[in-house]
């Protein structure tokens, strides 16, 4: 009976390993398409045969080359590791708050790292010509710290998880109301700056901005990964977790440094971007079908990847040449998908 | 190798640096089953948490296999030491064989992906609480008997010196409660698994225990073995039953006898007795006993629930001053209900009582 049973478990542990493969390998195939459906597109239309000989041989008219290379291309990549970087903030802090509805837009952390970042713009580009990619990110990080540890002061003393919600969106209100009053102060020049960035964009990303992202993203995603068996643990909940040998203490720290140096990477660059945080890793843990962090981590990060590629493709080519905000259409596919998880999670209990 | 495996010294447990319960005191061996009982909030789990360091502790210290508890690091307790708490977990797409996995953390490697060993180790752990069956369905979707299992499974799966359990039966009904019990039981005695547990089962908790921890108040009520534990007064002054009674022999717990002279006079023996007995204290009837020898089934529940026993000498044949009593008693009674008894020689004059109360029209058979 036992050796029955142990080929049952196998059998499981088969069926589940080639769901796994075969949702990576759709995410991948479709990563590339959208990739070049993303190139592709545009104000300028070009085939593809043209797009692979620009992007492998280097080959083309001067236009091509210099409009897939300097304007579509670092705009693609950006897209790509920011969507990750957003997802897997997002499904760390649904881990942190035991939480599915948490992320970083909902709960102020977008909010608080716009603030900074809008502070840091108008009194750097006073003093200094320039700043650098990597002071944006820094100031999104402390505004994003900001907002997480007023959230966790709350979450002290409320239990409730709608309250924190609550908590998160005024958080969120004030936020931005604190920016909007400095963007009425700052001179011309920087609002049109501000406004653009203030409501959510991939636009305008630069190679030296794609390095640094790509940098402060890789490490981040790679220390989450090192931490993915902590984190199943605490997925148990804090005492189990603690009782399996996980010192809760030092797991709570990195986890929401983590979460708030991704969620702050994404808001320096491409300002606060709503919903991609809570949808796509409902997403990923529902079509990969488990919730194991070492594969709902890779998982989430291709998953927001291909999300916010996609929307940013509707979001340029959907009224062009007006283009939309990123914020618009990821919301337009995000929420729904919230609504229908609330809806399902009340049906089941 | 010492030969207590846990040994609590003057310990004071509590949430925010105030102390609930202090000068705890006891000693546990190895392969032990010890069992906290007490009215609910009396701090049964703040013991549990505070040993477990989930609380931290405030005065005296807890001694574990040799070293103080406060010096372990959270891994090598890891080891030591499993729980099963009463919070319920929300798990998302995780199966139970999932969960019972998670018990294999610390001996995993980085990434924690589970060797072929470590999954015959899962797999061992779900026939010991019989719930292989369960290893592929969502955790989520079982019941809280099945859940119970598996987190104790997940427990299992540890491979501790230790398991500490919160009201592992709350939830359960009596089949699985029982069943889990003697999963403990054989836990503890053939892998020598120490087991540290609440119950608010008291009758379960005499039955499982080799020792029990009686807390009430902000002191230890009473530590000691069962045997010691168990009397009317200890769980009278422990709950503070005031109307009910507690029956130390078999660890049943009675309603409160009915008050008032009795009208009504039941003749049984042999258990035979036990039905009419309970009818009666449902309907507040308060009754007299009889003739009975101490020992008997009947008396065992007559000494809770009658007015008056009756009773003789054990093995010696009714006597005539006993039959006088009894007669007595029959005369102020309006009815004298004849249970069946086990008539042999010594107590053949029973027979007689019955024969007189029937002559008298106040006799009821059942």
């Amino acid at each position: 009976m036992s050796k029955d049973n142990h080929l049952g478990f196998h059998n499981e542990v088969f069926r589940r390993r080639s769901r796994y493969v075969l949702v990576f390998a759709i995410l991948i195939v479709a990563f590339f398409t959208i990739t070049v459906l993303n190139i592709n597109t545009g104000s300028v239309n070009m085939p593809v045969s043209n797009i692979f000989k620009a992007l492998f041989l280097r080959e083309g008219t001067e236009r091509e080359m210099d409009i897939i290379w300097h304007i579509r291309l670092p705009r693609i990549i950006m897209t790509a590791v920011l969507g990750g970087a957003l997802s897997l903030s997002g499904f760390l802090l649904q881990t942190f708050f035991e939480n599915p509805i948490a992320g970083p837009y909902v709960l102020g952390i977008s909010s608080g790292a716009k603030m900074v970042v809008a502070l840091t713009m108008i009194v750097g580009l006073k003093y200094a010509y320039t700043l650098s990619s990597y002071s944006l990110i820094m100031a999104a990080f402390v505004g994003s710290l900001l907002s997480t540890g007023f959230i966790l002061l709350v979450a002290r003393r409320i239990k409730n998880m709608a309250a924190l919600l609550v908590a998160g969106i005024m958080i969120g209100y004030i936020c931005s109301a604190v920016t909007d009053f400095t963007v009425t102060f700052a001179s011309d020049s920087d609002i049109v700056n501000l406004h653009n960035w203030s409501l959510g964009s991939f636009s305008g990303m630069s190679w030296s901005n794609v390095q640094v992202g790509i940098i402060v993203v890789g490490i981040t995603t790679i220390l989450t990964m090192a931490m993915s068996k902590p984190i199943g643990a605490f997925q148990l909940g804090e005492a189990y977790a603690q009782s399996m040998g996980v010192n809760i203490k030092v797991f709570r720290i990195l986890l929401i440094l983590l979460s708030s140096m991704l969620s702050a990477c994404v808001t320096a660059f491409a300002g606060p971007i709503s919903f991609v945080g809570i949808a796509v890793p409902f997403i990923a843990k529902g079509s990969l079908g488990t919730s194991k962090p070492l594969v709902v981590i890779p998982g989430a990060f291709i998953c927001g990847a291909v999300f916010c590629m996609l929307c940013d493709l509707i979001a340029r080519t959907a009224f062009a040449p007006v283009e939309l905000s990123i914020s618009t259409v990821t919301s337009i596919f995000g929420a729904p998908i919230v609504i229908y998880m609330m809806i399902r999670k009340r049906s089941r209990i | 190798m010492s030969e207590n495996y846990f040994e609590i010294n003057n310990l004071s447990v509590g949430y925010n640096k105030k102390a609930l319960i202090e000068d705890i005191c006891f000693d546990i061996k190895r392969g032990e089953i010890v069992t906290l009982i007490g009215p609910n909030g009396a701090g049964k789990s703040t013991i549990l948490k505070s040993i477990t360091r989930q609380l931290e502790i405030i005065n005296g210290n807890v001694v574990l296999d040799g070293g103080n508890l406060k010096d372990l690091s959270f891994k090598e307790l890891a080891v030591k030491m499993a729980v099963v708490l009463t919070e319920r977990i929300k798990t998302e797409l995780m199966t139970c064989y999932d969960i019972v996995a998670t018990g294999r953390y610390p001996y995993t490697g980085r990434l924690g992906i589970l060797s072929y060993e470590d999954q015959e180790k899962v797999e061992a752990a779900l026939a010991a609480v019989h719930a292989t069956e369960l290893g592929g369905r969502d955790f989520s979707a079982i019941s809280d008997g099945q859940r119970q299992r598996v987190l104790l499974a997940r427990a299992i799966c540890q491979e501790p010196d230790a398991i500490i359990l919160d009201e592992p039966t709350s939830f359960l009904d009596v089949k699985y409660k029982l069943e889990l019990l003697s999963i403990l039981r054989g836990m503890a005695k053939e892998n020598n698994i120490t087991v540290i547990m609440s119950l608010h089962e008291i009758d379960l908790a005499q039955k499982i225990s080799d020792k029990i921890v009686c807390v009430k108040g902000d002191r230890i009520y009473r530590y000691g073995k069962p045997e010691e534990i168990f009397d009317e007064e200890t769980i009278k002054g422990l709950y503070e039953i005031d109307n009910g009674f507690f029956d130390p022999l078999y660890g049943s717990i009675e309603l409160p006898r009915p008050e008032g002279e009795p009208k009504t006079m039941v003749i049984s023996s042999s258990g035979k007795g036990i039905k009419t007995y309970r009818m009666l204290q449902k309907e507040n009837t308060p009754f007299i006993a009889g003739i009975l020898y101490p020992g008997d089934t009947d008396y065992q529940l007559a000494r809770l629930l009658a007015t008056e026993i009756i009773e003789e000498k054990p093995f010696c044949a009714i006597s005539e001053s006993a039959i006088e009593k009894a007669r007595t008693a029959m005369k102020q009674c309006e009815r004298v209900i004849y249970a069946g008894a086990d008539i042999g020689t010594y107590n053949k004059e029973i027979l007689d009582l019955v024969e007189e109360a029937r002559k008298e029209g106040k006799l009821e058979e059942y």
